[in-house]
């Protein structure tokens, strides 16, 4: 209904969607043709056989042996990756009620369903790792767990819902596309999945600005200034530069990491040029040109101490983020514990029958 | 209600209401698989209530579409039923509100598949297999809340109390209308008795019978609703979203 009003080259997301296809391709056919190695017998040289299959692009499953490290690393990153979907309902959903149409309402209200899938979907995934999903949820109630630092800005007019879309989901694929071939195989399958819906999402984002962009004055001002509160904040969303990552160089060796924070950021920024003029909106940085011999953008880099300070829980919406889900937890302990004692009436009933 | 007009606008209204209502719930859910199945009823509602808007706008013949049906009537020309304008209050309250309002929906959409207007007939048979779900869900948290715990079993029984006065307007004699709500009570009480039976909860005496939303007399807090679901709408006139 409203997917074709845009033709593929116009519309955000074409390239990237043939690279999560191509990667369930690769995913396919690795299983297909099988590990090079068997399953290593009890006298084997355990991380020499993990280090094979992680050379060979074969995928490492939940029974098979893994270092330490990468097990603790996979956990860390999916649950932030989970708690960043709970929690990224939260900016969007704030303006369900107020959906300017039934249309956009429904379109909103089936998107935040969907992040709630997502999250679900990843927690399941973390919980192959031998973690519960109860104590990653604790984790991040007692902000021992990050999410993605972006959800602490507020969403303060309509046109936040589309620069969200556009811009932020756009960064989450770019981000999440290479992870399609991440060496954990629970974790690229659902990156395969989560990105088909994102990649829709950012499409209705995209759709959303485009609209707002060619209504009235007071329209398509309320998109520039969508735009020129959230570009920032998407561009941290890759994370600190290379030269202070910490994580990335053993993530890079393990094929959980594909492409360094500066790389992806620099492919989000070449992609939103063309689509910023499409939409005619100006992206706010007057350091943004093209350069020749690089052939992509240079652009101004994000404050990267404010990135630091939002990551330590200093940003706009931090307190008020955390306080919902705590106070969505706290107000609903009873509900869960009424579902458990049915649960275990029910039991004993079907134990007395059986009797 | 009278009329198709005001039939498919007082039930489309019903449908965007509890919409609205049940999209209040989405990030503050008691788990996150009930975020999921909230927003999921609150949608079938939704898209229940664009179809019938729409119909409605095309039976009046005035150029009014679904938009300015929902966003462009103040509270005394919206035809909803009390029950759905009522707040969430508790999850049980939440519960009792979907339950009945399930209960209710479930037969009349049946009966409204079978019925001479062909428009209504097909709205009916899309939306009956929704509500068939929404009343397994709602029936399911009623029974595990009031045969829970004591907590539980007490904010059960208190929410019954609390919304079942209202269910009563739901059944007001129509006989000019596609489907006669009147004939639709046998089976909602039947369906209602059993499952509070189930339940350990008491059906309250009948007494005091609020009424008055298919006449746009409403409850105080309909104005709010829609104060928050009009605003945007209403600050651009005339624009496209």
């Amino acid at each position: 209904m409203y997917g074709n009003d845009f033709s593929a080259e116009d519309a955000p997301g074409g390239g990237l969607l043939g690279e999560v296809e191509a990667a369930e391709v690769a995913l396919r056919e690795a299983a297909e043709r099988g590990r090079r190695v068997g399953a290593p017998g009890p006298d084997q040289d355990l991380a020499a056989y993990f280090a094979e299959v992680i050379e060979a692009d074969q995928k490492i499953e939940p029974r098979d042996w893994m270092p330490e490290a990468y097990r603790k690393t996979l956990i860390r990153q999916i649950a932030q990756h989970a708690h960043s979907e709970i929690i990224g309902m939260q900016p969007e959903g704030n303006w369900i009620s107020r959906a300017p149409s039934l249309k956009r309402k429904a379109i909103l209200l089936a998107k935040v369903q969907d992040e709630a899938g997502h999250g679900l979907y990843l927690y399941a995934a973390a919980e192959t790792l031998g973690i519960s999903r109860d104590e990653l949820v604790e984790l991040l109630l007692n902000g021992r767990q990050k999410y993605s630092s972006i959800f602490n800005y507020p969403t303060l007019t309509w046109a936040d819902v589309g620069a969200i879309g556009w811009l932020v989901d756009g960064a989450a694929i770019v981000n999440q596309v290479p992870l399609c071939r991440c060496s954990y195989g629970p974790y690229a399958r659902a990156m395969i999945r989560v990105c088909k819906e994102e990649s829709f999402h950012q499409r209705q984002g995209f759709e959303i600005l485009h609209t707002l962009t060619h209504g009235t004055g007071a329209q398509k001002a309320m998109a520039q200034d969508a735009l020129d509160r959230w570009w920032y904040p998407s561009l941290a969303m890759f994370g600190p530069p290379d030269t202070d990552s910490t994580h990335s160089a053993q993530s890079m060796a393990w094929k959980i990491k594909r492409f360094s924070n500066d790389e992806l950021r620099q492919r989000f920024v070449d992609m939103c040029v063309q689509q910023a003029e499409i939409l005619g909106l100006t992206i706010p940085d007057p350091g943004l040109r093209w350069n020749e011999s690089r052939q992509s953008y240079d652009f101004t880099q994000p404050d990267y101490d404010e990135l630091m300070r939002v990551i330590k829980g200093d940003g706009p919406c931090n307190r008020q983020r955390a306080e919902h889900r705590r106070r969505a937890h706290d107000e609903g302990t009873w509900v869960r514990e009424a579902a458990v004692a049915y649960a275990a009436k029910r039991a004993e009933k079907k134990e007395k029958v059986a009797a | 209600m009278t009329g198709p007009f005001g039939f498919a606008l007082a039930l489309g209204d019903d449908a965007l209401i509890a919409a609205q209502r049940l999209a209040e719930w989405t990030t503050r859910a008691p788990e996150m698989e009930e975020d999921v199945a909230l927003a999921n009823i609150a949608l079938d509602q939704l898209g229940a209530a664009r179809l019938l808007l729409s119909y409605a706008g095309e039976l009046e013949g005035a150029g009014r579409d679904e938009d300015a049906l929902a966003f462009l009537r103040d509270d005394r020309e919206f035809r909803n039923c009390l029950l759905v304008e009522l707040p969430n209050g508790d999850f049980a309250v939440t519960m009792a509100k979907l339950f009945f309002l399930a209960a209710y929906q479930l037969p009349l959409y049946t009966v409204l598949a079978g019925c001479a207007d062909e428009r209504l007939a097909a709205i009916g048979a899309k939306a009956r297999k929704e509500s068939a779900y929404h009343l397994d869900h709602g029936s399911l948290w009623v029974k595990r809340l009031g045969d829970g715990t004591e907590e539980s079993h007490r904010r059960m029984q208190a929410a019954v109390d609390q919304v079942w006065p209202y269910v009563h307007e739901l059944f007001a004699p129509d006989p000019a209308a596609p489907v006669d709500p009147a004939t639709l009570w046998a089976d909602f009480e039947a369906r209602v008795a059993a499952v509070l039976d189930e339940a350990t909860l008491t059906r309250p005496e009948a007494g005091w019978a609020p009424a008055g939303g298919r006449d746009g007399v409403h409850t105080e807090h309909l104005s709010f609703l829609l104060a928050e679901m009009q605003v945007l709408h209403r600050a651009h006139p005339g624009a496209n979203w």
